[in-house]
């Protein structure tokens, strides 16, 4: 392997490629498009499947019905787009066939813009789309965790059966980073469970109605029984400067990857802080969170670009009384590390943990 | 050590390819180093920048609100950026299309003629080249030997017939950034 | 009156009234400009600029409520036909159209401009065919032609895997419930000149409540065909005008009748 200079979008598309992808579906719209681009000539020199859909809604039943014959199959938009697909997931979700889904995030609500948002936290984490589960949502915060995450993402599809969703924004996707590419993997042998036509053996179905509510209950049931296991084993986060942080600055994605350095700023003013950044955000890494609080941390700042989507979750695990401020940016507006410096100072001020004239 | 470096101009000016040349460079220099254009519509109004972070640790926010460099390429451009260039930093100006002027005296403005050199050179698209090197030879965010290397390793097979004078325009920016330092010391 | 002052009175040109006097984002050589201007004019000679509400669409021309000095909304990308049907069953007395491009029209919003025709929904769509998504930067567009090189058909659009273009007119006018359905193109002054009218036609269908109307104006995007202008015209007259033939696809007798009085 060697590193190469590498456009996010880009870095994806062929890292799913390498990964073994076999039929993409996709519809354009900024800031993800590079990514279709790539594919549609990738997939098609490789002879395998690429279909410009006519709608977002078309592409991600498209994914269903290619995810049901066994393929690795993905389809990638933006938030828009990605809001078409709601109806599309909760049916593969249901009928419990694997599939990956990139969502480069966008200011919403409505056509909003294109610049980099986390708007879609909780679109994604709390069920995409109707009914009762979470997919598994990876949130790379550079180009190479990108490429990483996205081999990642096919492995856990398969190994769960499941919805997995790469959420980055158009930071992430329009940057370029020295990274390094993996090798082409060898195309995996189908699932036994995959509709392929039922020679010699009894017939497979894949459907998602269960008529009566004893039978829904059941399939409900067998999907939380899974979801457990995922929620278990498969939390992931990142930590930078945490020994002896007092103070915890909780971001994903662009947002920890800005908070980063103003984490550094801060700790070469004396301030014990640290960064926790989620790579899961679903299942949010709630074990490792609430070890690092026991540990000793005193009070958090959460830096988003959206409302404070993922604070309801950090709430979640540290309980009422942790104090918790919020840096956020809205609408497409990407913090800068000198404001988010500002707030751990005015925290750590609070706890006395910085004088009044710590970094002017 | 850590530089962040806007290149801004129309599109067509070879901004976001100097750019990207900056990147390459500083990957094969070992340093961390990332690249982001302005992206979307906004592209097709006429005018192009892309930010490029050089570090020697890991960089966090590949966006910064003020630059230590800014090479501005055409007059809207100069406009723009040139109140944001940090106190201290370099302002690399094409002086041949940019009429705006600027009062600061907190950072270092070199005044590059670039698309005249770049036409009497012959190639009116050597422009960025002119201006890399004035920009390298005031403040070596990677050095001038490891960027013609980069150069000659990366010039696409198709341009090759350019390589040369690819490499003279670059020489030529750092002499005419010099000329100006020197005169000022 | 002596001959000087009858000249200075003929207007033979002049800014319509329904057109914001501002420049717009378009880029150099694009036709959605000429478009709109040809909406201003007849939204004058109709005088219904202050009954006429306009739904603009998701592609190069959503800021077309910018441009037009009407009331306006924006619609979802494709979902134009059934915001105007929202607007027009709410509002029967005003003037609803909608403006949309092929990505727009023919690909995400299929079936709401299929239903609204034939639900014979009084409002006129303006359908302006670029053979490409002009937005996004230049990707395959339901209208783009075989062999089309575009950037997410780079060795050209094969058929056999992208699909076959969509001749949308010829479609739409099978639909009952549609009663004036036209392509024309704007690629020369003698076809402007025809599109300003079928525009026209398309409007008055709306104020007699005959049905559904539109018109599809080929149009050229130079920027995502990397051709210059002029060429990016032609292109339009050789390449486009052949798959894409001009002509009247329906016209009811009573839009006939209506033509006539004209
Ligand atoms: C649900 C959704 N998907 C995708 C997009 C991105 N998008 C914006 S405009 C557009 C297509 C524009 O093409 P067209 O309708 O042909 O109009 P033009 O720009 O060429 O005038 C697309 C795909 C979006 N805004 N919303």
């Amino acid at each position: 392997m060697t590193v190469q200079l590498l456009k996010g979008n880009v870095a994806i598309a062929e890292a799913a490629v390498r990964a073994g992808l076999e039929a993409y579906f996709g519809y354009p719209i900024t800031p993800q498009t590079e990514l279709l681009e790539h594919l549609s000539a990738r997939m098609v020199e490789l002879g395998r499947v690429f279909v410009q859909a006519e709608s977002e809604v078309a592409a991600i039943n498209m994914v269903y019905g290619a995810a049901c014959t066994g393929v690795r199959t993905m389809t990638s938009s933006s938030s828009p787009g990605v809001s078409l697909m709601q109806e599309g997931l909760s049916y593969i979700a249901a009928s419990e066939v694997p599939c990956v889904v990139v969502d480069m995030m966008r200011g919403g609500p409505g056509l909003g813009n294109i610049q980099p948002s986390q708007a879609d936290y909780f679109q994604v984490t709390r069920s995409a789309g109707h009914g009762d589960y979470h997919p598994i949502v990876l949130a790379p915060a550079s180009v190479q965790e990108a490429i990483d995450l996205t081999f990642l993402a096919f492995d856990l599809a398969d190994q769960y059966r499941h919805v997995v969703l790469l959420v980055g924004d158009g930071l992430i996707g329009q940057m370029m980073e020295p990274a390094e590419m993996p090798e082409m993997r060898p195309i995996r042998p189908r699932p036994d469970w995959a509709i392929t036509g039922a020679k010699g053996r009894s017939k497979h179905v894949i459907t998602s109605i269960n008529l009566t509510a004893e039978e829904n209950e059941a399939a409900n049931r067998r999907i939380q029984a899974r979801l457990a296991v995922i929620r278990a084993r498969e939390q992931r986060s990142v930590e930078h400067y945490i020994e002896g942080a007092k103070v915890l600055v909780i971001g994903f994605g662009t947002s920890g990857r800005v908070a980063q350095s103003a984490v550094k700023m801060a700790r070469e003013a004396g301030i014990p802080v640290g960064l926790f950044r989620p790579v899961t955000l679903w299942p949010f890494p709630e074990d490792r969170l609430r070890a690092l609080v026991d540990d000793g941390v005193e009070a958090i700042v959460v830096v988003e670009m959206n409302a404070g989507q993922m604070l309801e979750d950090v709430r979640l695990v540290v309980g009422r009384e942790m104090p918790i401020a919020l840096h956020s940016r809205l609408g497409g507006a990407v913090p800068l590390p000198e404001d988010i410096l500002e707030d751990i100072v005015a925290v750590a001020q609070k706890l006395g943990l910085a004088g009044p004239e710590t970094v002017r | 050590m850590q530089e962040e470096v806007i290149f801004a101009g129309f599109g067509g000016q070879g901004v976001l390819f100097a750019g990207q040349l900056l990147a390459y460079t500083a990957m094969d220099e070992g340093k961390h180093v990332t690249w982001i254009p302005s992206y979307g519509p906004e592209m097709r109004g006429g005018t192009a920048n892309c930010t490029v972070v050089v570090s020697d640790e890991p960089i966090g926010s590949p966006l910064v609100s003020r630059p230590s460099i800014a090479v501005v390429f055409n007059n809207p451009s100069m406009i723009k950026y040139r109140d944001q260039v940090k106190p201290g930093g370099l302002l690399v100006v094409n002086i041949s299309i940019v009429e705006a002027t600027t009062r600061r005296e907190d950072i270092t403005i070199l005044n590059i003629p670039a698309t005249e050199t770049a036409n009497a050179l012959g190639e009116t698209r050597l422009t960025n080249m002119i201006l890399m090197g004035a920009m390298l030879a005031a403040r070596p965010v990677v050095s001038v030997e490891t960027l013609r290397q980069t150069i000659i390793e990366r010039l696409p097979k198709r341009r090759q017939d350019l390589l040369a004078l690819n490499l003279e325009a670059i020489t030529k920016g750092v002499e005419l950034a010099q000329a100006q330092l020197v005169a000022r010391a | 009156m002596t001959l000087h002052e009858d000249l200075v009175r003929t207007v033979v040109y002049q800014h319509p009234q329904a057109l914001e006097a501002i420049s717009t984002h378009y880029c150099p050589g694009c036709t959605h400009g000429i478009a709109h201007r040809l909406i201003a004019e007849v939204i004058d000679e109709l005088g219904i600029q202050e009954q006429t509400i306009l739904v603009a669409p998701v592609g190069c021309a959503v800021f077309a409520y910018d441009y037009l000095a009407v009331d306006g909304v924006e619609a979802a990308h494709g979902r134009a036909p059934a915001m105007a049907t929202g607007i027009k069953r709410s509002l029967p007395d005003r003037i609803v159209f909608t403006y949309q491009g092929d990505g727009d029209l023919a690909a995400i919003g299929t079936a709401e401009i299929i239903h609204a025709a034939a639900r014979g929904e009084h409002i006129t769509t303006i359908f302006i065919n670029n053979a490409i998504y002009g937005m996004t930067g230049g990707q395959m567009a339901p209208t783009s032609l075989p062999d089309q090189r575009t950037t997410s058909s780079p060795f050209g659009r094969n058929p056999a895997i992208a699909g076959n273009p969509i001749r949308m007119t010829e479609l739409i006018a099978a639909i009952e419930g549609s009663a004036y359905v036209v392509r024309r193109s704007l690629h020369n002054v003698r076809e402007i000149r025809k599109a300003k009218k079928a525009i026209k036609t398309a409007f008055r269908v709306q104020q007699a409540g005959l049905g559904f109307a539109m018109v599809e104006l080929l149009s050229a995007c130079p920027t995502n065909w990397g051709l210059s202008a002029p060429d990016a015209l032609k292109w339009v007259e050789e390449h486009m005008v052949p798959y894409y033939p001009l002509g009247d696809y329906k016209v009811l007798d009573a839009v006939k009748a209506l033509e006539d009085r004209e």
